[in-house]
Order: structure tokens, then sequence, then C-alpha cells
């Protein structure tokens, strides 16, 4: 069985993230790291291939992004991925998710047969939460996506998604698209093992060229969006703090209350 | 002038109040077509009700084939009533499915999505808040028909008639698009409360509350607010996620936010600091929450809430 885990290298959310001059995410002078909701995706990964114990799993992390992106395939490694696959063009920076996606789709093939995709609830920079559907529009596969609880039991796969008017079961049949929310459980820390045990694992470099994909259908120049202005928020500045002492605080606190109209 | 698609949000035909900022959106675009995909014994009721906000049709698509299938089959219905209708551009509610019927019907139609958007303007610019609602970004779709989700409180609902033509539309779902199955659905339990997304009050508790969320509850009842809930306060199992506000939850806007024993990490700012007026109550005064606040509490939520909710009652009589 194949499962390829997707995993994005973003901005440090802790950091101060910015914008290039074109727009475009800066992705080298902020410090970078694998998103951490992608860390759930490869739990889940992990925990499928343990629970599926004798027999033969092979999990594959892959990442699109620039050179050090690589740290985002090298952070599924010591979790405990068995390889990784990193695909890095020049020709890549800017893309959108319809790029990406498409980059990913060729990716996969390329890599396949393929049993199961697995991704993470949204990426922490862009935040979209649309490449896993995507990916199943372009691969011809079922969507099985936001699960808070994953099962699988031979060729089936069952899930529990949390929606806002239902929780629902979802049930399909592999191979199929997966995604996975924080809520599917813990992500484990890379052990001291599974860190020396990750210089040792294969990691690959593909090009464009490699999968077949066009330098024209990737990339700023081909985004079927643009953005024509970004601006960073005006910070909040703090208003009136008071403590509380024997009830002056809820008093204070009513006050202002009415007198923006709340009350 | 060309017609604008708008997905209306409902729940067995009760159409939802996102679905009438999306309307007053629209009609900046082009000609508002509200769609319905749904039962067919609540398509006149929907249509009775966006009739009042601007539809000027009503597409019907019945949802016999598409109800028991996640997501596949909404964006093929929506792709070929896109392919008969040649609308300006598809605004559909933000939500996780409908982000996911969105990505689906992009790659459909080959054309470019925006998602979350909480305002757009007459030449289609959208205006979304990124990085936490660090920043706020402007962009348009220039490939294609552009499809653009948008969050709840983003333009208020302008009434206005319309003629609400309901027009059935029929489609063909491909066995391709029924092959991740609905099992098992249980409803959510109605709180009474207003949703969490669409609220105008919202009032939360975090790991402050000691999982006693009585306090929180009492203000937001007497406020008429939704009740929402920190990560902490989610994955200690005092609340369900669905009420998490924040980067993995939901993010709310609404005119008054308060947050109460809530510390307000980074990934809790992000889904509430863009906030018109924020409130907090905390017994640390060195809690982060403070720097974003307007007026804040240094105090015992469970002390301060119940007297200020007393105080609220009172000024309603």
């Amino acid at each position: 069985m194949n499962i390829v885990v997707l995993v994005k290298y973003v901005p440090d959310a802790t950091a101060d993230r910015q914008f290039e001059d074109d727009f475009t995410v800066d992705r080298v002078n902020v410090d970078g790291l694998l998103s951490e909701l992608d860390e759930y995706a490869v739990e889940q990964s992990l925990q499928i291939k343990e629970k599926r114990e004798g027999e033969e799993i092979t999990v594959t992390a892959l990442t699109v992004g620039p050179e050090a992106a690589e740290a985002a395939v090298r952070k599924a490694l010591q979790m405990g991925a068995d390889k990784g696959v990193h695909v890095v063009d020049d020709a890549i920076a800017g893309s959108d998710a319809i790029a990406t996606s498409l980059v990913l789709a060729k990716a996969i093939e390329k890599l396949g047969p393929v049993d199961l995709v697995v991704g993470g609830l949204a990426s922490t920079d862009a935040g979209m939460s649309v490449v896993p559907a995507m990916l199943a529009e372009r691969l011809g596969l079922p969507q099985v996506t936001l699960a808070s609880v994953v099962e699988t039991q031979g060729d089936q796969v069952r899930i529990k998604r949390d929606g806002d008017v239902a929780t629902e079961v979802i049930g399909g049949t592999l191979p199929l698209v997966l995604s996975v929310t924080d809520q599917s459980g813990e992500a484990r820390y890379p052990s001291f093992k599974g860190i020396m045990a990750a210089k040792k694992k294969p990691l690959e470099t593909w090009s464009l060229a490699d999968l077949g994909v066009d330098a024209s259908q990737v990339g700023l120049g081909a985004a079927y969006t643009a953005v024509e202005e970004t601006a960073a928020r005006p910070p909040r500045t703090a208003g009136e703090i008071v403590t509380d002492e024997d009830g002056s605080g809820a008093k204070a606190l009513a006050d202002f209350l009415a007198s923006k109209k709340f009350i | 002038m060309a017609e604008v698609l708008v997905l209306i949000d409902h729940v067995a035909g009760q159409v939802k109040k996102p679905t009438y900022e999306l309307l007053t959106l629209a009609a900046k675009l082009g000609e508002p077509s509200a769609v319905f995909i749904g039962g067919a014994d609540g398509a006149a009721g929907a249509a009775e009700a966006v009739k009042g906000y601007g539809a000027e049709k009503v597409y019907v698509i019945d949802d016999a084939q598409i109800k028991g299938y996640l997501v596949a089959p909404k964006a093929e219905a929506l792709a070929q009533l896109a392919a008969s209708a040649s609308p300006a551009a598809i605004l559909l509610p933000s939500s996780a499915e409908n982000k996911e019927v969105a990505a689906r019907l992009a790659i459909k139609l080959d054309s470019g999505l925006i998602t979350d958007a909480v305002d757009l303007d007459e030449s289609g610019v959208a205006t979304q808040s990124v990085f936490a609602g660090n920043y706020t970004v402007k962009g348009k779709v220039t490939k294609g028909t552009p499809i653009i989700t948008v969050k709840p409180n983003s333009a208020a609902p302008v009434e206005k008639a319309g003629a609400a033509a309901v027009t059935p539309f029929e489609v063909t779902i491909s066995d391709a698009a029924k092959t991740a199955q609905i099992v098992a659905s249980q409803p959510r339990k109605a709180s009474g409360r207003p949703e969490l997304t669409e609220a105008a009050i919202v009032v939360s508790g975090g790991r402050g509350t000691g999982g006693d969320f009585s306090a929180v509850e009492g203000l937001a009842d007497a406020l008429g607010a939704a009740v929402g809930a920190s990560r902490a306060a989610v994955d200690s199992g005092w609340m369900p996620h669905t009420f998490q506000v924040g980067q993995t939850g939901k993010t709310v806007s609404p005119q008054l936010y308060v947050a109460n024993g809530i510390s307000g990490a980074i990934q809790h700012r992000a889904g509430m600091q863009t906030s018109k007026t924020i409130v907090a109550v905390n017994k640390d005064e060195e809690a982060p929450i403070f720097e974003l606040v307007d007026f804040g509490v240094v105090g015992d939520l469970h002390t301060v809430l119940p007297a200020v909710t007393e105080a609220v009652k009172a000024a309603k009589g």
C-alpha cells in the first residue's frame, strides 16, 4: 500500500509574516517550518501504517516549494515517513492553489499507483483549505475530507466529519484522497532515533521537467488570480484596563458596554 | 446584464442570513440569481425568502442525486448550471464544505478562485483578511468565471424586491461523483443561540473557565450572543469543536467580542482580531489578550460575568 502525505513548508505563524514586492508570500526572509496542520496528516498516515501491521506500506512525504521546503519533508521523515519527494523549480514560485494542485497531481501520478493521498486541514499561510478537493477532482479519486476520526479496514475508509449543521460519517473505497483536521489526534514528536534514522531515508528532488509540467502552467504568471494590494492592518491599541475590586470591574464593564450601545 | 449565481445557504429550505449578504454583494456585479440545491418541498419557501433580497431568478436543483454524497455532486451540478447560464461570477457562502465545492468547481471550469472574501466591490475586487488578521489583501480573479466564497457578516443585507422566477434546472450526476458516501448524519443540536460566524456579539470562554461555562453562557444569553470557545477549552473537552474560535476553528468578526479566561495566543487571535470591539476578562493581567482589547477587566470571570449579566438584564428591563 502506498500512502502519500502532503506537507507544506510555511512561514512561521509566530514570526512577523510579510509579502514580497510582487505580493507573493515572503518565504525567504521569514523562518519556515512544516505547517503545523500537516503534522496531523503525517501522524494519521503513520497510524494507518502502524494499525495495518503485517502489510507492506510505504509512507511518502511530498512537498512542492523552494529549496528550504526540504525541511518540511525532513520533519516528516523524522516523524516516521519512509521516503520523501521534493518538487522544486524556480518556475513554481508564486503558484496559486490551482497550479500547486496540478504539480502535486503530476507528482502523485509519477509515484503511482498510490492508494491513499493524505492532507491536512489547511496550510497555515494561505489557509484556503482547497488543495485536497482539487486533487480529488484532478485525480478522479473519491474525496473523503476534513476527518476528525479515521478508520480503515481492507480497502474501506470511514471518517467522522464535523460539519456546521451535522456530524457525518463518510465512507469511501481506496484509492482516495483523505484530509484530516487537528481534532484527529496529537501529532508525535520525532524521537532521537527517528531523527537519526531520517538522515538515511531516501529524499528525491524532482523538477517540473521530471513531471512533464510546462513552466508556463505554473508560477505567478499562470495564476488565476491577481493581488492588487496588501496592507498591514493597523495594530490594535490597547484600551482601558481596570482591575476588579469588590465588583468595580463588572460595573465598569457594564458602563463600557452601555456607552457603546450594546446594552 | 450578466447573471451572478449565488448558492443559497439553507437548512431544509430555511434560508440563512449569509445568503442575503451574498445577494447584496452579487447585485454589485450583475443580476443576482439564487441557486437552491435541496429537496423540492423546500424550494418554494426558499424562493420566497430570496425574493426580498433582489434575486431575479431562482434556479432549483433537486438534490435527490446529490445529498447522499460528499461535495463532488454539488460541484458537478454547479458546473452544469454555469455552463448553461454563463454567469459573470459565482458566489458561495464560505463554509468548509462550500470551499471544497468551490475548489472542484474551479478545476472543472478552469477558473480562478478566491476564498473567505470579507468584501467585494463593483469591479470584482475581493478583500481578504490574511496572516491571522494582520494583513488585508485585495485581489481579483483574472481567468475564467470568478468563483468567490464570502464569509458571513461581510455585507449588510439590503432588502430589494426581485422577480425570483423559479427555474427548475436538471442535472446529471456521474457515478464518479458518487464515490464518497454519507453513511450516517447526526444533525447538530439547535442551541437556540445565533450562529457563531453570523452573530453580532460573541461571548467566548477559555482555560480560565475551568470547564464551567455557565457564566459565559449566562452573559451570552443576556446579550443575545453566540457562545465561542478557545482551543484550550475545546481540547479539554469542555466544549465541542464547532464552538472553537481561532485558526483551526471559526473566524468571527462580530460587532462585539467578549473573551473570558482566554490568554490570547496567536491561534485564537487569528479567529477574532478583526472584531469591531473587543472586551476581555482575565485573572492574569499579563495575558496577551489585553494588548487587543478596547476594554479589559483584570478579575475572576466567575464573579465579574454574573454581575455584568445582571446589569445587562436590568438595563433591558
